[in-house]
């Protein structure tokens, strides 16, 4: 990897004369691809940014993922970012220092956030502050073992084998929705709202 | 970008009497006094083990009457660990992960997580390598889509397709098998290169394949093209504008139904895509019917993708002489001691990456498939990530049912075109 070298993606260097201090540090790959690392603390004001700006525009988001090294180092959490107008990529990082695992959710950016933040809450123990339903999504509610794709969970679970079948033949997956969450049992309360689509004016 | 608007010959306007949806003057005809009925909403469970799902998904519903108010999507039932075990094996024992992840398009995995592997190791592949991965992937495609195509259409009441179809996809496992020895684990590829050489007539008869499969798509066309059942059940059903589609990361046939051009053969090429004449289907609507519409032009559009590079398939080797990352052959192995030993170094040792990351991404059957695989100089991936195109296409199937009739939800989730090994990995 190269520090500091010249990127040619516009929008590194955008980065760095727009946000200052909150763009930590900026790397080319030896494939030729363009990594920024931002302040956690930050991220939705520079994603926001990159999303929005009309010269910019990385208006999808391709995916949201997380890598632990394992021995203490901070775990990233990864955006990877694509413009449709510009047909460009950017990948933005987040380094998470192990005991503050926190940082905000951009579902309010990009609704895709959704269950990508989800999915690094299970198996990362990473909390996305603001996501509106942060649940395990992969594992099951009641998953006790951790986190496992950290490097400190063993490959074949923290529970014997004998526990892990116990607990699975005695998993109640009926719980994962109850009733309640839905309203069920009580006065309808959208059916005004919801037009059944059949029949409806042609898009 | 060569774009193609994918066009049909029926209208969706009602005045042109050309309405075919079958509620039309039903609410006229039978006036009924309403009865004093219960009006509690009701909850029901679709799945995980249900024909109409198509695989081992759960959706909880909440019903008013028939109409579908709130959907909450349950998976994981399928979770494999596919990332973690990834990071117990090397470079090249990750193969045979790959295709178990989408098991309806094997080789498009297997493809792409080589490609993301050799760009992080910066390998340069051969051309004939180029051409052949893009003939598999182009074949897959076609796989996949067909098995989407079958199912769909038993999902709205159409039979024959189903069986059209998986006629056609019998004849690309015969391709897998001949090519592999399996007709769905196929772990093809190697990094730099592949499993082994094309066996003899196995480029004629793909060719074969795709001098014929055209009749019968043409044949699927009638069926279903202009039927009215089918354009009932599809038309204005799931609707997303383009806007909300990129808002949720839709990718694939899914985005290109709503007018959005966003192809990675065209935007972002590799494997030389930008020499191939082929053109990319894009929809109007955004609904079912587009979506429909996309997948079956995306078959055609590949049949012509398969033609070129069957007509370019260069002579030559397939895998880089490169001895750092190609195994002797065996007959090398079984007489010479210096390449019996090289070979066991690079089986036990495998092949070391960079300690840096990569991201690559491909046009997969069902969306952008991307792959980001993190090295550490060692022999094993620190993190293999795969960019799941169905996980996130299902993500949205709460916005798009809520509204439709049950019966809807079910044409919903099939337009999606998931896959469940993929989405739980």
């Amino acid at each position: 990897m190269s520090d500091g070298a010249t990127s040619s993606n516009p929008s590194v260097g955008a980065l760095n004369a727009r946000f200052g201090d909150a763009v930590q540090r900026t790397e080319i790959t030896s494939a030729g691809q363009d990594v920024v690392f931002v302040n956690p603390a930050r991220n939705t004001e520079v994603l926001g940014w990159l999303k929005d700006e009309a010269d910019h525009r990385y208006d999808l988001l391709v995916d949201v993922t997380a890598v632990d090294y394992g021995g203490g180092r901070p775990i990233e959490v990864v955006y990877q970012l694509w413009s449709i107008p510009h047909k460009r990529a950017l990948r933005v990082k987040c380094e998470l220092p192990l005991d503050a695992l926190r940082i905000e959710s951009v579902v309010s950016l990009w609704q895709t956030a959704d269950w990508l933040e989800r999915e690094v809450f299970d198996l990362f123990g990473v909390t996305f502050t603001g996501h509106p339903d942060l649940r395990r999504i992969l594992m099951p509610d009641d998953y006790e073992e951790g986190h496992p794709l950290r490097k400190d969970f063993p490959l074949r679970g923290r529970f014997s084998r004998a526990e892990q079948t116990r607990r699975a033949l005695t998993q109640d997956p009926a719980h994962y929705y109850k009733p309640e969450d839905f309203d069920v049992g009580g006065a309808p309360a959208v059916p005004d709202q919801v037009e059944p689509t059949t029949g409806s004016e042609p898009a | 970008m060569a774009r193609r608007t994918v066009e049909y010959t029926v209208s969706r306007n009602p005045e042109a009497g050309m309405d075919f949806r079958p509620t039309q003057g039903l609410d006229a005809a039978v006036d009924l006094p309403e009865p004093d009925i219960g009006s509690e909403h009701m909850l029901i469970n679709i799945g995980p083990q249900h024909p109409a799902t198509h695989g081992v998904l759960r959706l909880v519903c909440e019903l008013d009457g028939e109409t579908v108010v709130k959907v909450a999507p349950d998976i994981g039932y399928l979770h494999t660990g596919f990332e973690k075990l990834g990071e117990y094996r090397t470079w090249n024992q990750i193969v045979t992960l790959t295709d178990r992840i989408d098991y309806l398009a094997p080789l498009i995995y297997n493809c792409a997580y080589v490609m993301a592997v050799e760009k992080l190791m910066g390998i340069e592949v051969t051309e004939r390598c180029r051409v052949v991965r893009v003939i598999l992937m182009e074949l897959d495609r076609i796989f996949s889509h067909l098995l989407w195509l079958g199912t769909t259409a038993i999902d709205v009441g159409a039979f024959t397709p189903f069986l059209y179809a998986f006629q056609e996809r019998e004849r690309i496992y015969t391709l897998h098998e001949s090519l592999t020895g399996a007709r769905i684990t196929t772990s093809a590829t190697r990094i730099g290169g592949m499993m082994a050489d094309l066996p003899e007539g196995w480029a004629e008869a793909v060719r074969e394949f795709c001098n014929t499969f055209p009749n019968t798509l043409e044949e699927i066309h009638q069926l279903l093209t202009t039927n009215a059942i089918h354009l009932g059940r599809t038309q204005d059903v799931g609707v997303i504008s383009a806007e909300d589609a990129v808002n949720c990361g839709f990718t694939g046939p899914n985005l290109r139904a709503t007018g959005v051009e966003y192809d990675l053969r065209k935007d972002a090429p590799y494997y030389d895509y930008e020499t191939y004449d082929f053109e990319v289907p894009v929809g109007q609507h955004g609904d079912c019917y587009d979506r429909y519409l996309v997948r079956m032009e995306e078959m055609s559009q590949s049949v012509r993708i398969l033609h070129q590079a069957l007509d370019r398939l260069p002579d030559g080797p397939i895998d880089v002489e490169d001895p750092r990352i190609t195994l002797p052959t065996k007959t090398d192995c079984m007489n010479d001691m210096e390449s019996m030993i090289h070979h066991f170094k690079l089986i036990t040792d495998g092949i070391p990456a960079p300690a840096e990351d990569c991201y690559f991404a491909v046009e997969g059957s069902k969306g952008e498939l991307g792959m980001y695989v993190v090295g550490d100089g060692g022999p094993k991936p620190v993190r293999w990530r795969i960019r799941p195109p169905s996980f996130v296409n299902l993500s949205v199937i709460a916005k798009l049912a809520e509204g439709h009739m049950l019966s809807d939800l079910i044409m919903i989730n099939a337009s999606l075109d998931i896959v469940l090994g993929e989405i739980d990995r």
